[in-house]
């Protein structure tokens, strides 16, 4: 309640600025080629789910490498709730949180007794053997290879109890029958969880508990000297970025009705670690723009395969055309996570600030005199629609 | 050694403390009394820092307790020990080197007054006018007001520990412990923060001093304790620590 | 009792491929302080070794044969690899090897690799923090890995092992006890041979040669070192490319007990990690003894009987022990004090 009003004016600007662009998605995508809903449903997801990890790492410093854990967790939860009551996406949302949560409050309470590389061990550990459980002994709840999936005899407590009809077609997740999570209306449904996860973490920014996790970051030793006990600060960490993967999952789910344990995989954590550095570790808006980065430049250049490089290169004489086609090949269509790699290794050697450093750098080449103040508490501007 | 129990606020009772086979500290038996300040010095390699460091919980001693206003501290984990009044001066600076210097002060202001854990993420920091206010007063104390919006890792050495004192004395500590507080400084901020340390004496503030410096000790302390080899040697007011023996012998006739 | 044997010798193979891999990383580690997430991926490199040599020793010269025809009336093709009818028998013989050939070309091959990545990327991270490292290897594992998945395509190649050790030994018979009752493959108790010798190497290199005393003086304190005035960098660079020819090798002895593919790095990577874990961070000793350690306790898990008790143990076992050990133990078995602690 009194939330709301106790924000800076800057703070109240950038909300609005970045609520704006997400649900504006729709218009200003348009001249890049992706306003389509399931790439902006990936946009909302992915988003949710890289300002959740920034929580933990940004302000904490602890490096999780076992996030995606949480994400299939909140996956599974999500379709089990459809199975079994109802496809309306509220419970299953709400169950995909709690639930992925607790998860994270079992792996964070042991996770947190060390840190450094330990930690990222731990939690890595954590996501490997979760991993390979949902793989092996946990089949009759995941389903193992096969995935998670919807069938036409799930009990649906709730919908059959309000005479949900069984048409013989596999149901889709919808609200309250009013609305369904497919297509735009799924990634308007999205949309609006990013926009409240933002406010979220934007509020955590600039609490104390936010200070307290950055002085974490910056000088445990002095944390414990100075009277706090760090153990629950990082742990309430731990859990609400958990929970964000979780919420992040379920909306996979929701918009997608099925679960796989790939999505739990050590390199699926990888991704996510890298959205938030490319975008820029610690801000508030860089990890939502790494996500989309990523998302987007996956989508463009996994699309690509040989005859549109043709296409693309047939300005060029026959020979040199065909070397520089089977050159780019190499990073486009399946060799995507080649040019991902790249430029994981470019962005942390020479900026390891990630995007919004970048940005930074720019600005104060522009304004040499504001420019040399470096603030890093204070939230970067939002970025413009077309970065 | 005079008992006078009723004004003692921390009790070093009979602490040992050993390394493998090497006895860092023995029979150690501290009383500092409120409100005074106490400065323990000796050689290198005497045991200060070990002994402050049993105080402070980052080491555990071998046999022995500490003993601070009537609790145990022995056991305590360092924050416990802040939480009851105990706060600490490093010898290099501990401090937040990515924080600004305001926030370095106000930390702690919020350690003292919610405790060791609070949950508290839907207020802005920036409606934590008191404490703001109180930090900003304390920063006018140490004199660094110019630079509270800088990031206090790019201070100078000095202005680090006088930030770090302001992050101490911003807690009202009942025992504030001071390792060198001012090594390493030039002989004008070295006095500055001489007259800075007497300006609390003045409030009543307890003060233990590890210090090298003899004039900053002599023109602080009112009872001195001489550590050599682990032991204390010698203790009393500047004037008799001055004149014994025992003392120029092992460590004044050395030095100078 | 019997099956306990097996599976103790079972795990052999395996743990002394972990224990080669957290070897080098702990080389790694201890002298440049630098967490190396692409570790792995050189182990799949030296695996790719193996591959590439034995496409070349099997490239194949067709010809035709006029007398005889297919059942579809085409001239029978006669293909035979060029390395044989050149050389003839020692062509077949170069063929049949090519697995231990490859460790020839896996050496220069993996130094030169190790070389170049520790001067062309790596040197820059050792002043920067552990997770940027992390990120920056993890980046270019996937790099590696992702530039074997264009050149060699996404499936697992088998590579056969010389036909001479195909066979099984009897280790039942020759220890006085029933015949075919403890039957071990030959070339698992090769590679269990094998990781034993280069591991006894590296620790002889270390203990007896000066440039090994000066880089483990350098891992004690780096910083004394460079003052006496040795340049410590050089040797460090080497030591790089001393630990990128020690996980090819592994990896390319590796090949016949399973099919390498190019996530093969990854796969072995984080178990390797979790062995330089258990090991202590730092502790030579201590990861190879974890990687036995690891590799049995994983085999001895696998055992229906124990499976029967605790359903998926085998696929978990590693990370629990790691789990149990770091808390309990959080320097791990030989781990010195202090290391990589915040």
């Amino acid at each position: 309640m009194n939330a709301l009003f106790s924000m800076s004016r800057k703070d109240v600007i950038t909300f609005v600025l970045f609520a704006a662009v997400v649900l504006l998605m729709p218009i200003w995508l348009q001249p890049f080629g992706a306003a389509y809903p399931d790439l902006m449903q990936k946009f909302a997801i992915f988003g949710i789910l890289a300002i959740g990890f920034n929580v933990l790492f940004g302000l904490t410093g602890y490096l999780s490498f076992g996030h995606a854990a949480f994400l299939g967790v909140g996956s599974y939860t999500a379709v089990w709730t459809f199975k079994l009551f109802s496809m309306n996406p509220i419970p299953a949302l709400i169950l995909a949180v709690v639930i992925s949560g607790i998860f994270a409050l079992a792996i964070g309470f042991v996770s947190l007794r060390r840190s450094g590389i330990y930690f990222s061990i731990l939690t890595l550990a954590f996501a490997q053997m979760s991993y390979n459980l949902a793989y092996s002994v946990l089949t009759p709840i995941t389903n193992g290879e096969t995935g998670l999936q919807l069938t036409l005899d799930d009990p649906r407590i709730v919908d059959s109890a309000f005479g949900g009809v069984n048409d013989g077609s596999l149901p889709v997740s919808n609200l309250f029958g009013l609305v369904d999570m497919s297509g735009i209306s799924g990634f308007y449904f999205c949309a609006v969880f990013l926009i409240i996860g933002f406010f979220i973490t934007q509020r955590i920014f600039a609490s104390p508990f936010g200070m307290m996790l950055r002085a974490i970051k910056s000088n445990q030793t002095r944390m414990n000297y100075t009277g706090f006990n760090t153990r629950p600060y990082t742990l309430t960490a731990f859990v609400i970025s958990g929970m964000f993967a979780g919420l992040a999952g379920g909306l996979m789910a929701v918009t997608d009705p099925l679960a796989g344990a790939e999505r739990m995989q050590w390199t699926a954590s990888g991704e996510i670690v890298l959205m938030t550095i490319l975008g820029g570790v610690g801000t508030l808006i860089g990890p939502v723009v790494g996500a989309w980065l990523i998302k987007y430049f996956e989508n463009i250049f996994s699309s690509f395969n040989e005859s549109v490089l043709h296409n693309l290169f047939s300005f060029l004489p026959d020979n040199v055309e065909s070397f520089v086609v089977s050159v780019t090949s190499m990073f486009v269509g399946e060799g995507w996570h080649l040019t991902l790699g790249l430029i994981f290794v470019l962005v942390v050697t020479f900026l390891p600030g990630g995007m919004m450093e970048g940005f930074r750098r720019i600005g104060s080449l522009f304004n040499r005199d504001g420019g040399d103040k470096a603030k890093p508490d204070e939230p970067a501007p939002a970025p413009a629609p077309a970065e | 050694m005079t008992t006078e129990k009723d004004n003692i606020v921390l009790h070093v009772a009979d602490v040992h403390k050993t390394f493998g086979g090497l006895h860092a500290l023995s029979d150690i038996d501290l009383q500092i009394e409120e409100g005074k300040t106490h400065a323990i010095i000796g050689p290198n390699g005497a045991g200060k820092s070990t002994l402050l460091n049993v105080v402070v919980g980052r080491l555990a001693p071998t046999r022995g307790a500490v003993v601070f206003d009537g609790q145990v501290l022995t056991g305590k984990q360092p924050h416990e020990i802040n939480q009851v009044g105990v706060a600490r001066v490093f010898q290099t600076p501990e401090i937040f080197p990515d924080l600004t210097v305001i926030q370095n002060v106000m930390a702690p202001a919020f350690a003292r007054r919610d405790g060791s854990f609070t949950l508290n993420f839907f207020k802005s920091i920036d409606d934590e006018t008191e404490i703001r206010e109180e930090a900003e007063h304390m920063l006018e104390d140490v004199g660094m007001t110019a630079s509270k919006d800088m990031l206090a890792g790019s201070l100078s050495r000095g202005d680090k520990r006088r930030m770090e004192l302001a992050m101490c004395l911003i807690q009202h500590p009942r025992l504030l412990l001071l390792d060198e507080p001012t090594a390493g400084m030039s002989r004008h901020d070295t006095n500055t923060t001489i007259d800075l340390l007497k300006k609390i004496k003045e409030r009543g503030m307890t003060k233990v001093i590890i210090e090298h410096d003899m004039h900053v000790v002599f023109s602080l302390a009112d009872k001195i304790s001489v550590l050599a080899g682990g032991r204390i040697i010698a203790e009393g007011t500047p004037e008799e620590v001055r004149n014994n023996p025992k003392v120029q012998e092992a460590y004044l006739g050395g030095a100078h | 009792m019997d099956a306990i044997f097996l599976q103790f010798l079972n795990g052999l193979d395996k743990g002394g491929a972990y224990a080669l891999i957290a070897l080098g990383l702990t080389l790694v580690f201890g002298t440049l302080g630098v967490v190396n997430f692409a570790h792995g991926a050189l182990f799949m490199l030296g695996a790719f070794c193996a591959v590439t040599v034995r496409k070349i020793l099997t490239l194949e010269m067709i010809a035709t044969d006029p007398e005889k025809v297919t059942a579809w009336g085409t001239p029978l093709e006669i293909r035979t690899p060029y390395v044989e009818a050149w050389f003839g028998d020692f062509g077949s013989f170069m063929v049949d090897y090519s697995v231990p050939f490859s460790i020839l070309l896996a050496i220069p091959v993996m130094l030169v690799i190790g070389i170049v990545m520790e001067r062309g990327l790596i040197k820059h991270f050792y002043r920067r923090p552990h997770a940027e490292q992390i990120l920056v290897t993890f980046g270019l594992a996937i790099v590696l890995q992702e530039i074997i998945k264009h050149y060699f395509g996404a499936n697992p190649i088998p590579q056969p092992m010389p036909s001479v050790v195909g066979g099984a030994a009897d280790i039942g018979a020759a220890m006085g006890m029933d015949p075919n009752v403890i039957v071990y493959p030959w070339w698992r108790l090769i590679y269990f041979a094998f990781s034993v010798v280069v591991i006894g190497a590296v620790f002889a290199f270390l203990q007896f040669t000066t440039f090994g005393m000066v880089v483990r003086a350098g891992m004690a304190d780096r910083e004394t070192v460079g003052l006496i005035g040795i340049d410590i960098d050089k040797r460090f660079t080497a030591m790089f490319g001393l630990a990128a020819v020690v996980a090819g090798m592994a990896g390319v002895m590796y090949t016949p007990l399973l099919p390498p593919d190019y996530h093969l790095g990854m796969d072995f990577l984080v178990l390797s990690f979790v062995v330089v874990v258990v090991g202590g961070m730092g502790s030579l000793p201590g990861a190879v003894a974890a990687g036995f350690l690891l590799g049995i306790l994983q085999s001895l898990a696998s055992m229906t009987e124990i499976k029967a008790i605790i359903p998926g143990i085998d696929q978990i076992i590693i990370y629990l022990v790691a789990v149990i050990i770091l808390l309990v133990r959080p320097r791990g078995l030989l781990g010195r004090r202090g290391v990589m602690e915040s």
